[in-house]
Order: C-alpha cells, then sequence, then structure tokens
C-alpha cells in the first residue's frame, strides 16, 4: 500500500485504488453479505414476530402473557448483548453450531438467529398496534349481519390490519437493515467490519466514511420511500 | 374479554381456551425443563459460576463501573443531542427553503446511517485529526456516534412536539403581534417541550442500549465489555450474561415506566393542550407524513 501511494503519479489513482485492495471480502461483496443478513433475518422475524403477535391477541391468558413478557424482556436487551451472547454462549458453551462446519457459516447463521429474536418483538408489536388501529365497530357490524367468525377475519378484519402495518413494519426492516451492522461484533464479514478495518489501515478517513455511508443510504432510502408510498396509498381513511 | 378478533367466549370457547391454555402450559414446560436439563449437562448451574453476583468484588471491580461508564455515555449524548436536535427539528419547520432544505437533508442523512458507522469513523476522525489522548478516545467516540444519530431522531421529535401543538397558538400568537421568533421561544417551544418529554425519556432506552455497541467495537469500557472482563477472571460467561442483560432489562424498564407515567400525567393534566408525544406517536409520525416524507432513517427507537 504505501509504496503504491509514493510512486503512483496521479492523485486521483492515490485516492481511490486502495478501495480495489480489498477483495476478501470486497465493498460489494461486503454489503451483499449485508443484504443478504438482512433478507433472512427479516423473513424470520416476520415469521416468529407474526407467531408472537398472534400470541398476544389470543384470548388464551396464558399465551398473552408469554407474548407479553417476550416482547418486554427482549426489547430491552441490547442487540450486541444478544448477538455476542450467540457467539460466545450458544455456540462456545453449549455447542450450538446451526449446522454449520466453518467458522464463518456458523457467524453469519448465529448473527441471523440473534437478529430474529431481537428483531421479531419489534414486529409483533408492529403488528399487533395494526390489529389495534381496526375499530370495534367493525367487526361488530361483520358480525351483525351474519359473518362467521372465520368471515369475519378474512373479509373484514385482516385486510384493514395489513393495510395498516404497512408502515410500521418498513420502519422495522430499515431498522433492521442497519442493526445487521452488530454482526459486526461476532466477526460477521459484513459492510461495518469491512469499514472496520479499512478506515484502521487506511489514510482516506473521510473516503472510506462516505462510501460506506452511502452504501447505507443506497439500502434503506429505496426501501423507505417505495414503501412509505405504498403505506399511504393503501391507508385506511377513517 | 372481547376485542376487534373475537366475541366474549361462550361456553363452547371457554372450554376450548382451558384447553389451548393447558397445551400451551405443557410446551412451554417442556421447553423450560429442556433448558434446565442443558444447563445443568453443561454444568452452568454449579453454585460456584454464580456465587460471584452475590459477592460485592464483581460489582465493584467490574459491573458498577461499567455501568457507570453506560450512563455517562448516555447522558453526556443526550445532553448533547437535545440542543442539536431541537436546533435542527426548528430549522426544518422554517420559512426560508434554503434553511429547510439543508437542515432536512443533515438530518435524514444520519438517520439512514447505522450507529456503529458513525461510531468507527469518530474514532478514527479522532484518532488522526485531534489530540485526545486514547484512553479518552472511546468515549468521545461513542459520544460522538450517538449524538450524530439521536440528534437527528430527536430532530424528527421536536418537530413533531411542535406540530402536534393546535394551529390556534400560532394564530393566537400571531394575533396578538409576536414576531415568528417569540411565537416559537414564548409560545409553541415551551408547550412542545412538555408534550415530547414521554418520547425523550423513550429515546434514552435507545441511547442506553447502543452504548453496548461501543463497547464491543471500539474498545469502550462499558457494561457489556466489564462482563467480558469479570467472566475471564471466573469463568462464567453465561452466568454475567444473565447478569448483565438483567441489568440492562431493568434499567430500561425503569426508563419504559418512567416515560409512560409521564405521558399518563400529561394527559390527564388540566393544563396546556393536553397534547402528548408518546413513543408510539413518533414512531407513527416517523411512518406517515410529517411534511410528506418518509425518512430513510424511520424506526429510530427499534
Amino acid at each position: 500500500m504505501l509504496s503504491t501511494y509514493a510512486t503512483h503519479p496521479e492523485a486521483r489513482e492515490i485516492v481511490f485504488d486502495f478501495l480495489s485492495d480489498y477483495d476478501d471480502p470486497s465493498i460489494l461483496g461486503a454489503f451483499w453479505t449485508t443484504v443478504q443478513l438482512t433478507v433472512f433475518s427479516g423473513v424470520g422475524s416476520l415469521v416468529w414476530g407474526t407467531l408472537l403477535a398472534a400470541m398476544r391477541v389470543s384470548p388464551v391468558p396464558l399465551m398473552r402473557g408469554f407474548g407479553t413478557a417476550y416482547v418486554n424482556i427482549v426489547r430491552n436487551i441490547p442487540l450486541t448483548v444478544i448477538i455476542v451472547f450467540t457467539s460466545l454462549g450458544l455456540a462456545d458453551i453449549f455447542g450450538v453450531t446451526m449446522g454449520a462446519s466453518d467458522f464463518e457459516v456458523q457467524g453469519f447463521r448465529l448473527a441471523i438467529l440473534g437478529l430474529v429474536a431481537y428483531t421479531a418483538a419489534f414486529v409483533c408489536e408492529a403488528i399487533r398496534s395494526g390489529i389495534n388501529t381496526v375499530p370495534l365497530g367493525q367487526a361488530e357490524a361483520a358480525r351483525a349481519i351474519g359473518l362467521s367468525f372465520t368471515q369475519t377475519l378474512r373479509l373484514i378484519v385482516l385486510p384493514q390490519a395489513f393495510r395498516s402495518v404497512i408502515g410500521p413494519l418498513a420502519n422495522v426492516l430499515i431498522a433492521l437493515t442497519k442493526n445487521t451492522t452488530v454482526a459486526a461484533a461476532i466477526g460477521v464479514a459484513e459492510a461495518a467490519l469491512l469499514m472496520k478495518e479499512m478506515i484502521e489501515n487506511e489514510a482516506q478517513t473521510l473516503l472510506i466514511g462516505a462510501v460506506f455511508a452511502f452504501g447505507f443510504v443506497v439500502l434503506t432510502l429505496p426501501t423507505g420511500l417505495i414503501l412509505g408510498w405504498l403505506s399511504k396509498r393503501l391507508a385506511v381513511k377513517r | 374479554m372481547s376485542s376487534v378478533l373475537y366475541d366474549t367466549p361462550g361456553p363452547r370457547a371457554k372450554r376450548r381456551n382451558v384447553l389451548l391454555s393447558v397445551v400451551f402450559f405443557v410446551l412451554l414446560a417442556l421447553l423450560l425443563w429442556w433448558v434446565w436439563q442443558v444447563m445443568d449437562d453443561e454444568g452452568q448451574l454449579r453454585w460456584a459460576l454464580w456465587k460471584p453476583f452475590t459477592e460485592s468484588q464483581a460489582w465493584t471491580t467490574y459491573l458498577l463501573p461499567g455501568l457507570g461508564n453506560t450512563l455517562k455515555a448516555a447522558a453526556l449524548a443526550m445532553v448533547i443531542a437535545l440542543p442539536l436536535g431541537a436546533f435542527f427539528g426548528i430549522s426544518r419547520l422554517s420559512d426560508h427553503r434554503w434553511v429547510r432544505v439543508p437542515a432536512g437533508a443533515v438530518v435524514e442523512f444520519f438517520r439512514a446511517i447505522p450507529v456503529l458507522l458513525l461510531m468507527l469513523f469518530a474514532n478514527a476522525f479522532y484518532d488522526l485529526y485531534t489530540d485526545v489522548s486514547s484512553e479518552q478516545r472511546p468515549l468521545y467516540a461513542v459520544v460522538t456516534g450517538l449524538v450524530l444519530y439521536n440528534a437527528s431522531v430527536l430532530a424528527e421529535i421536536v418537530r413533531a412536539g411542535i406540530l402536534s401543538l393546535p394551529r390556534g397558538q400560532s394564530e393566537a400568537a400571531m394575533a396578538v403581534g409576536l414576531r415568528k421568533g417569540q411565537t416559537m421561544t414564548n409560545v409553541l417551544l415551551p408547550q412542545a417541550v412538555t408534550a415530547m418529554l414521554p418520547a425523550i425519556v423513550s429515546q434514552l432506552v435507545v441511547i442506553v442500549k447502543d452504548t453496548a455497541l461501543g463497547g464491543v467495537m471500539i474498545g469502550f469500557t462499558e457494561l457489556l465489555s466489564t462482563r467480558g472482563t469479570l467472566a475471564a477472571n471466573y469463568a462464567n460467561v453465561v452466568q454475567s450474561f444473565v447478569v448483565v442483560a438483567v441489568i440492562y432489562i431493568v434499567l430500561n424498564f425503569i426508563l419504559t415506566s418512567f416515560a409512560s407515567w409521564l405521558e399518563q400525567r400529561l394527559r390527564r393534566s388540566k393544563k396546556g393542550t393536553g397534547v402528548v408525544l408518546g413513543k408510539e406517536d413518533v414512531e407513527e409520525l416517523n411512518a406517515a407524513e410529517v411534511g410528506g416524507t418518509f425518512g430513510t432513517g424511520a424506526g429510530g427507537t427499534v
């Protein structure tokens, strides 16, 4: 690196050529890992969060209690603590390897496990608040005209709930994208870890910061704009 | 108990609910029993591993100094971020495009970037361009990262707080002949600050949780990183994680409860306009349409 710096004739190349010195992973590769973390944990937390929300709105008090307890406990623990625990606790002490043979894959899967456990609590709250926005009168009117329980749910309540849930869920998805950086704490080779490595070894602090910041703006801005537009378009006018 | 999803249960539904309760209880008990067994098999339940936490040394040497640093960073970040956030929040409401647009761009930019990136950048920046000593640098970097991010979130809270006030307030101020600045400082801000208090306290929870990042990634000696030294000393990784998690839960639970107590109190109070911004309102305002933007960094409280 230093020799390149000294011998290069053109200033522009000096400033930018170090970006291509990193190829394991490259910047794009690191951001690809970030995207993968987001997608897998997004799907996982949507499934687990929906289950939790179903428990929290169920007529069974014990299920409601479990859902409430889970959300209140997990929400108040820093994500960093959860993710570091998956590595130092689950993997090292209890031997949870997530079916992975090498360290890299194991860290990746453990990070997803931690992100799912944490994000599901927020997904649950988003869905529950969406269901709560449907006025009681809607369901009462549905019953009054003779719809059965499943019909009420399928035709009246859930369509309205889904539409009001898009906005809050988009929030959670954007936060999840940013939260995947915490996986760097257990050595998953995603964007934040690469940035840490580069910023410690290279002199162009500002440039590196700008490149990675730009990467995250590119990831979160379209999500926010598209889903925000969608949630406004589909909002139930009351 | 009736909700939008189901009616008050009749005899059949009651029987089904009892059955579901029993099944769920058995599943839950099995899960707990299995966790207990696994802990036991790994020897994690031995008293020797838990005992350090009943003695004062583990607390005075490791946990309390760590907790102290966590609180210090969180408090500093909040105190610095609040005026900055107020500045940007009010700027975004300006009548002048050349003030409003740059302020909006700054706020949206910093909300779109993960806190960790800001901390890493601040750490490198202080290392290269300032003479902050290397012991102090992690604290500076953590606080800087938290301030940049949370100032932009607080800016949105301030903006939402001011926008939540009834229009009659600023109209009345204008009618009695106050200038724009006077309207803001004498009429809108005092009421908005009261309305925002619960949201600000809720944001403290986020700040406290984010300090843990600095512990792992840039060597700030807060609670999570002193846990590491403690575990290395007593060889009780799992136990120390449990204790640290409980500390965070209790701390954040107190903050959350305080926020909702404030919210309820403000809602009930006869003084003022009765406008309150709770945590959920802020999330909603983020998602919906204060001024027609759907920000990049929505979800600031997750």
